[in-house]
């Protein structure tokens, strides 16, 4: 119970920071515009060409993949304000204050989950303006938020993990970069099956992929795959190891 | 084991007995035993890297020592670590306010942790602020505060639980003369006002003087000396009896009669060792006027703190044998 009151206590804290900085919400936001908007007008007629159809159709393959990258590029911004904040005292009269102690680290997740959602909702709306037309039904949209979640949860427990090891904010900001990587050596901006054997064989593999395919799916307008389970199984994944593993660091 | 208990049998409000703490090989603690009584201030005096802050992080429960025993509040702090918790606050050395939020949010956001309830918490918050001074600066963010605000807001935090025991590391180090009576009203208020007992470290003598009833001096990890201000000044000699004189004449006439230990002709001063206090001042004065000379001004200088401190924390171990022990039980009254 005090573990509860005392998360919602430091979720409200981080969602104080984000409003008194609302500019970073837009930081996070703007690497993947930017891609968004190379990809869908620099790559895109032929991207879209190689998927057999145009650049409108490209725009529908590749949201869902810049959804992602968001969430990932988040991670550092995430690592960076956690190692930040671990370095101030505050964190110190919170160990000595009988109160529970995870919920410093909870009120992190809330609050970055907050503020990737922002910066995903900056993104779609750019998607929208250059011609991206979902087609999922309410259920669908419901679906989609569901998915987002749990992949942010996730990611975002790992990133404060990282945040955690690492002993100075540098680190903490170079630590989650090769997440960045990942949409793209996955289905995030082309289809894994154009890619070459062992490649391709990592793309079908990594956690990002059935996120993006499922996202992919009810966007379009249908049902989640396969890819549900597995990406659920990834996050679940991921989040749990990411919250023993800062859990641990944390009280070390 | 000896002071974990006072000779009545009660256990005093913080006692530590044989406590030790290692880095590697470096050792920063080396067994240290304190008892501190309730309501009283206790400083830990000592030079930069005696342990110092080492001693608050165990006692505060933010690390584990590796050896020893503490008891805080009728605690022990290896069992029952929240429950000191509880009792406890700490005002660290690095300002522990969040920099983002208002004086107030952060007032708050202690009131929230504390579960004070919504109208206690409000009222406590205001409460803190007028007390503290901070009322007109309560809604903007604590990184515009001044030196000696945050400070005074980093106590008012500390304060929001109403703690029994407070540790105050290293409360005024960087804040200007004013702000640094400021905080030591506000201390001496806390232990007058709210009974609070107050576990204080610092390294300006001065500060330690003005706010301690005991203090115990560290130095490489052991404590050195402990006692009351007047009890550690009378452990080292320095006090003496500056006289200047009105002329050259009066100067050659009075510098072979009146004991100097220094004279400086150039000047016209001698330096005169005070061994009996009042008696010897009082023998001087009566020869000086039986001999007619003219003095300009005398000053008598009793040591301070920073003679006891620079004499028992010199570089060389080992100087326990002078008032550890004893004056440790004089504390267990």
């Amino acid at each position: 119970m005090r573990a509860i009151t005392d998360s919602v206590t430091m979720t409200r804290r981080q969602i104080r920071h984000i409003w008194r900085y609302p500019t970073l919400v837009l930081t996070f936001a703007a690497v993947p515009v930017v891609f968004l908007l190379l990809f869908v007008y620099v790559f895109g007629g032929a991207m879209g060409a190689g998927l057999g159809a145009g650049r409108a159709a490209y725009v529908g393959f590749l949201v869902p993949g810049i959804m992602v990258t968001t969430i990932v590029g988040a991670a550092q911004g995430t690592a960076i304000s956690v190692a930040t904040d671990m370095t101030e005292g505050i964190i110190a009269r919170f160990k000595t204050m009988a109160i529970a102690r995870v919920s410093v680290l909870t009120g992190h997740v809330l609050g970055a989950l907050a503020q990737t959602f922002l910066a995903v909702a900056v993104v779609m709306v750019v998607a929208l303006l250059i011609g991206f037309r979902p087609a999922a039904s309410v259920a669908g949209w419901a679906g989609v938020v569901g998915v987002l979640a749990m992949f942010t949860f996730a990611i975002t427990w790992l990133s404060v993990a990282l945040a955690m090891v690492s002993r100075n904010v540098a680190t903490a900001s170079n630590l989650p970069m090769p997440l960045m990587v990942l949409p793209f050596l996955g289905s995030g901006f082309v289809p894994a099956e154009s890619m070459p054997g062992p490649l391709r064989w990592f793309a079908e593999h990594q956690p990002v992929t059935p996120v993006i395919e499922t996202l992919r799916a009810l966007l379009a307008g249908r049902p989640a795959g396969p890819e549900l389970v597995e990406a659920a199984v990834w996050s679940a994944g991921i989040a749990l190891a990411g919250y023993l593993w800062a859990r641990r660091l944390y009280n070390r | 084991m000896s002071n974990t208990y006072y000779r009545d049998g009660t256990r005093p409000f913080v006692s530590v007995s044989g406590l030790r703490k290692s880095y590697g090989a470096h050792r920063v603690l080396d067994g240290i035993d304190l008892a501190i009584p309730q309501g009283s201030v206790f400083s830990l005096l000592g030079p930069n890297g005696a342990g110092k802050t080492t001693t608050v992080q165990i006692l505060s429960t933010l690390i584990k020592p590796d050896a020893g025993e503490v008891w805080v509040a009728g605690h022990e702090l290896a069992r029952e670590p929240d429950a000191v918790r509880a009792a406890i606050g700490v005002t660290g050395q690095f300002s522990a306010v969040d920099g983002f939020l208002t004086g107030e949010e952060n007032l708050r956001l202690m009131a929230d942790l504390l579960h004070l309830g919504r109208a206690e918490g409000r009222a406590r918050v205001r409460e803190l602020l007028e007390r503290f001074d901070l009322a007109g600066a309560a809604r903007r963010p604590a990184a515009t505060y001044s030196g000696g605000m945050r400070r005074r807001l980093d106590l008012a935090m500390t304060m929001v639980g109403t703690p029994r025991l407070i540790f105050l590391d290293e409360p005024t180090t960087g804040l200007d003369p004013r702000s640094r009576r400021t905080m030591w009203e506000i201390v001496r208020e806390l232990v007058r006002r709210d009974g609070v007992t107050i576990f204080l470290t610092t390294q300006y003598l001065e500060e330690a003087d003005e706010l301690a009833d005991r203090i115990a001096l560290l130095s490489q990890g052991r404590l050195v000396a402990e006692g009351t201000p007047q009890e550690l000044k009378r452990m080292v000699p320095g006090g003496h009896i500056v006289v200047r004189f009105a002329d050259a004449d009066g100067y050659r006439r009075a510098a072979g009669h009146v004991g100097a230990s220094s004279c400086d002709e150039e000047a016209l001063t001698v330096q005169i060792p005070d061994a009996g206090g009042v008696r010897t001042l009082r023998g001087l004065l009566e020869w000086l006027d039986s001999h007619a000379v003219e003095v300009a001004e005398l000053s008598v200088h009793s040591p301070d703190l920073d003679d006891v401190f620079l004499t028992l924390t010199s570089d060389t171990p080992a100087r326990e044998g002078a008032a550890g022990p004893s004056s440790t039980q004089e504390a267990s009254r």
